[in-house]
């Protein structure tokens, strides 16, 4: 548990923003807590408990949404929260316009580091378009978080 | 393969930190308060410093259920445990305080006899009879290998009293330390012959 915490925590600051990641981790390894004894010897673990958090995470924002006003549009410039635990405050901003699946699977390949077949299988479709969105995604980032930054 | 987008994104996540120690610790405190409540942590675990190394404890929620030295692999001991007792096992201090406490106080010399439950699960048949005996020996004094495996009723078993002590897994509490070979020397130990012979002269120096 201790060896996937800090990947856990990167992959839900990714998905739901520094502030609001604690919950989903905490839910994430609750779970797993109660699911691990049985979960098959050999299971890969890392890519078991990302797919836990994606579950998570996908609660909590239904949640939030439910609390908030619905909107037809994101809002298209990047608020400047706080930065706690030194995570990039712009850098989540960038990722919070991203659509779901291109965040999710930056999340999953880049910070979790698991492969396209693996991330394929969390998000669902095919590893060429989990590939496929984790680029746009990274493109994207590239535009708004480094060019942003650039000032 | 080349990755198209690799390098972007190594320069993308450059800034984030690989571990956030002091995330991890919080949210560490906060799962293993959960866990608690929730009935679902089986094992939890800590180190102690002491004089004679890093002593790993762990408990259940019946008692102490492993003491390890330094020279068994805490890792592998914990391996173990997740396998034998419950995969559900954190670091968790607050839960073996008074054991940690117990065990400094003892090794302090200002502690003769503990006060802790115990949790036997980890030793089964012939080397927990030989166990339960162990605690009968008293602070300060001594017992041969030969007079265990007679009082447990067995008096060729020597060997097996030697093996029940050699896996012993609550050393200190359970004092196969207090167990001796027949012409008076210190004989084998699972922390060391030297952790041996410190706590005999310890418990004969404070006895």
């Amino acid at each position: 548990m201790t060896r996937f915490g800090p990947t856990v925590l990167r992959v839900c600051r990714a998905l739901l923003g520094p502030a609001t990641a604690d919950d989903a981790w905490s839910e994430t390894f609750l779970s797993a807590m109660r699911a691990y004894p049985d979960l098959p010897d050999g299971s890969n673990v890392e890519a078991w408990l990302v797919t836990i958090a994606h579950r998570k995470a996908i609660d909590q924002l239904r949640a939030e949404s439910r609390r908030a006003i619905p909107t037809e549009h994101l809002p298209e410039r990047p608020s400047r929260d706080g930065v706690p635990g030194g995570w990039e405050g712009d850098l989540w901003a960038a990722l919070k316009v991203l659509p779901d699946k291109q965040r999710q699977t930056v999340a999953y390949h880049y910070l979790a580091g698991l492969p396209y077949a693996d991330v394929a299988q969390i998000v669902g479709g095919t590893p060429e378009a989990a590939r496929r969105a984790a680029a746009d995604g990274i493109a994207a980032l590239r535009r708004t978080y480094l060019e942003g930054a650039s000032r | 393969m080349t990755e198209p987008g690799t390098t972007d994104a190594a320069e993308l996540f450059a800034a984030l930190p690989e571990v956030d120690e002091d995330a991890q610790r919080r949210l560490h405190a906060r799962l293993v308060a959960a866990a608690d409540r929730a009935g679902i942590l089986d094992v939890a675990y800590r180190t102690v410093d002491t004089p004679l190394g890093t002593l790993l404890l762990a408990a259940t929620d019946e008692g102490l259920v492993r003491v390890a030295y330094d020279r068994e692999s805490h890792e592998r001991v914990l391996a173990q445990l997740a396998d034998r007792v419950s995969p559900r096992i954190l670091l968790a201090p607050a839960r073996l305080e008074e054991a940690a406490t117990q065990i400094e106080e003892y090794l302090a010399g200002r502690r003769t006899r503990f006060d802790l439950p115990l949790d036997f699960r980890l030793s089964h048949g012939f080397r927990r009879a030989v166990l339960s005996h162990l605690t009968e020996i008293g602070y300060g004094r001594t017992a041969s290998y030969a007079a265990v495996a007679a009082v447990t009723g067995h008096p060729r078993a020597v060997r097996a009293v030697g093996t029940a002590c050699a896996t012993n897994p609550l050393p200190l509490l359970v004092p196969c330390h207090r167990v001796i070979r027949s012409d008076g020397s210190a004989g084998a130990y699972v922390g060391g012959p030297e952790a041996k012979l410190a706590l005999l002269r310890l418990e004969s120096a404070a006895a």
